[in-house]
């Protein structure tokens, strides 16, 4: 039992930073620009598909630093030519802009990989077992994972709390009109913080690729969380994008870890009344679930604090 | 976005010869219907009509929530699949217990399915309005798509749940076998659907949907509370939406978790959009295209599904109104008489711009075969080219560059002669 709760939350927290390396950057794009990248999710998939070519090409440690580059430039590329004339028609078309550019990106990555997994492997340097916790073995690729997540956690801290820029950005989450009459170039802002937002995201999937499947529905199916991330959280919190990322992530890792259901704990049912809702609700075990807990909470914070955790501003 | 299928009224013409008009709309719409598959009798055009007749009355209804009351939701799919799960079961039981109720009637529980859950769910999902709402209908399609793998007793798992048409009551001696009567029958409902969700954009409470869409605040003002109206237009479009779902379970036997997925949800925003959403024809146009396209490029190329993510960012970037908004854009040009001027430049922009489209493709097919190993010459318009050919790469690559180069000048151009066209149009006092 102290195993699995020690692994558990070693991969909870993992895939809770893993996360708010994507939530931060979504959750400070929205704050400054207004606008709910719908297709963040994918600049990390574009991350992890460019991070196996570039480590095919030229090796794992010069793509862990050109894949996010080049996923940040994208992202510059898409807030100049495609979000700054969207603007005009207000955020919805933007939310779609962002929706349809998901969608043709996933479109994008299966015509050119193809639809099933790629063989992205743990780079040499980082492939033997580490350390034995109880009796599993703990890969040291995941503690790098942890290392670089952490990293860029502090980073990003010293940068928002210690320089200039950070400092505008700030005052931008909260104030974004008075931001603008002091005379920022919000443009340049604007593209700034998206390219910055998405090479983290880009980052994420790099790193992220080799420990999980690097596969071209990768962004769909993590896309969603994300969202759920944030909302819980509370929009525009990055606080909140910060518990409610290492929330979820522990809670999900432990909820497919845990194999019981109802009917382990309580005895399993009267089998004459046969197959009915209760007994699929009885016999589902908590890794079942588990794809659905993240939806679960979503809608209980909103039932009990509609602006999420941390949340501040009410749209 | 504000003038919200108003259109007809507010136009010129005496009351007499305008009501005339509009029942006039309506009754070829509905002769047509009943007319098309006597011209198109091939099983295939069957087939095609009775999944563009559902299509319709989804996005309709899909456009109660995005062009009405200005709610963007990723989760529409749920309604008009727990509509279909609804008029599964329900003609299962019908069937098992021998009750008297004939197909026809089915569609209308499919609704009330779709009706129930948005009635449940409804109250929280619509406490806030724009993204968040946007989010959380994300959330919620997510939630009932993955429950419904769960719960296999109601949802039959990944099977889903099957069903048998012809053995429920007969009404009129009519077996709903053959496809042409099940077209009948989606014919039907589409128009009585249509005529519904046409009457409710003119009702007050249509009205005051418009309202909580463009100013909230305003409506809270006035005396109403949004969150009521967004709360009521959530379950109308959720009605809609579960007949849509019964027609489907009606047409295809089945019903399974594929109906509630994040894929439908996206092509019914994508139909919407595309159509336009301003003017209730919009999703109309919208749900012939895309189904039209989803039908015809299946067979054509294996990436159909990136030319539609194409299609709606153009659309989005720019032309946020849809295919209606383009063409209403020229209602005011054809009453000044001014729209002779704007054609020419029309014409001249074909050229470029097409061949601007013909490279896009070529290089997207050239990418889409290269990469997966398929040798097939790539049938452009009956000129065949081979993917692995460097005089592809190079044609490719000619027609996106200077196609872009010369249709941006005749863009130009187009929005010179457009700005003539409507100053004098203005002037005339047919444009605002």
């Amino acid at each position: 039992m102290s195993e699995l709760i020690v692994i558990s939350t070693l991969n909870g927290v993992l895939f809770g930073m893993l996360l708010f390396l994507l939530s931060s950057g979504l959750t400070v794009i929205f704050s400054i620009m207004g606008v709910l990248n719908f297709a963040h999710a994918s600049f990390y998939m574009l991350g992890a598909f460019f991070g196996f070519q570039l480590t095919k090409w030229i090796g794992f440690w010069p793509a862990l630093v050109l894949a996010p580059l080049l996923v940040g430039a994208i992202g510059m590329a898409v807030e100049r030519y495609g979000l700054r004339n969207t603007h005009k028609h207000g955020h919805v078309a933007e939310l779609l802009l962002t929706f349809g550019l998901a969608f043709a990106i996933e479109e994008i990555v299966s015509m050119i990989w193809g639809k099933s997994p790629l063989d992205y492997r743990v780079p040499a340097l980082l492939d033997f077992p580490a350390f034995t916790v109880f009796s599993t073995n703990y890969p040291p690729y995941k503690i790098f994972m942890l290392a670089v997540s952490i990293v860029i956690f502090v980073a990003l801290l010293i940068v928002l709390k210690r320089t200039r820029v950070g400092l505008i950005v700030q005052a931008a989450l909260t104030h974004p009109h008075m931001v603008a009459h002091l005379g920022h170039n919000v443009g340049q802002v604007f593209m700034l913080v998206f390219g910055v937002g998405t090479a983290l995201a880009g980052l994420a999937g790099v790193i992220a690729g080799p420990a999980l499947v690097t596969q071209s529905d990768m962004a769909a199916s993590l896309g969603p969380i994300l969202f759920v991330v944030i909302v819980f959280g509370g929009l525009g919190s990055l606080p909140g994008a910060f518990i409610a990322s290492l929330a979820i992530g522990l809670i999900q890792t432990f909820a497919v870890a845990l194999n019981g259901s109802l009917a382990s704990a309580f005895g399993p049912l009267d089998p004459s009344t046969g197959p009915s809702v209760l007994s699929d609700i009885w016999n589902v075990t908590i890794a079942q679930v588990a794809p659905i807990i993240p939806y679960v909470l979503l809608v209980l914070i909103l039932i009990v604090r509609p602006m999420g955790l941390m949340g501040t501003r009410e749209s | 976005m504000t003038t919200a299928a108003s259109s007809t009224s507010s136009a010129g013409g005496t009351p007499a010869t305008e009501n005339l008009r509009f029942y006039g709309v309506w009754l070829i719409a509905t002769i047509a219907l009943i007319v098309l598959p006597m011209v198109f009798s091939s099983g295939s055009s069957l087939t095609s009509f009775s999944l563009i007749g559902i299509a319709i009355v989804f996005a309709l209804s899909y456009n109660i929530l995005l062009g009405q009351t200005g709610l963007l939701s990723f989760g529409h799919a749920v309604h008009y699949g727990l509509g279909g799960f609804a008029a599964c079961h329900m003609m299962n039981a019908v069937v098992s217990h021998g009750w008297p109720i004939p197909l026809p009637f089915i569609p209308l529980f499919g609704g009330l399915g779709g009706l129930a859950f948005a009635m449940v769910i409804g109250w929280v999902i619509t406490k806030r309005a724009g993204t968040v709402f946007a989010m959380i209908s994300l959330g919620i399609g997510e939630l009932v798509a993955s429950s419904s793998l769960i719960l296999r007793s109601v949802f039959g798992g990944e099977a889903g749940i099957t069903t048998d048409r012809t053995a429920l009551p007969h009404m009129f001696g009519w077996t709903f076998g053959p496809q042409l009567q099940v077209y009948y029958l989606i014919a039907f409902w589409l128009v009585l659907a249509a005529i519904a969700m046409y009457a409710l954009t003119r009702t007050p409470l249509g009205r005051i949907c418009n309202a909580v869409r463009d100013n909230p605040e305003r409506v809270q003002f006035i005396g109403y509370d949004p969150h009521v109206v967004r709360y009521i237009a959530y379950c109308l479009a959720g009605f809609f939406a579960g007949i849509a779902g019964g027609l489907a379970a009606i047409n295809f036997e089945i019903a399974n978790s594929a109906y509630l997925g994040a894929i439908q949800s996206g092509l019914v925003l994508f139909a919407t959009f595309i159509g336009g959403t301003a003017y209730f024809f919009g999703p109309i146009l919208g749900a012939i295209l895309v189904t039209y396209l989803q039908l015809g490029l299946t067979n054509l190329t294996s990436v159909w599904q990136l030319y539609f993510g194409i299609i709606f960012i153009g659309i989005v970037m720019f032309s946020p109104g849809g295919i209606a908004g383009l063409l209403m854009m020229h209602r005011p040009l054809v009453r000044a008489g001014t729209l002779s001027t704007v054609i020419p430049s029309y014409l001249v922009a074909i050229v470029p711009t097409a061949a601007l489209a013909c490279g896009v493709i070529l290089v997207i097919e050239t990418i889409a075969r290269y990469s997966g190993g398929d040798g097939n010459p790539i049938n452009l318009f009956g000129i065949a080219f081979n993917p692995v050919s460097p005089v592809t790469w190079v044609v490719a690559a000619v027609l996106v560059v200077v196609g872009f180069f010369v249709a941006r000048l005749t863009w130009r151009r187009i929005a010179e002669a457009w700005d003539r066209a409507a100053t004098v149009a203005r002037d005339r006092g047919y444009l605002a």
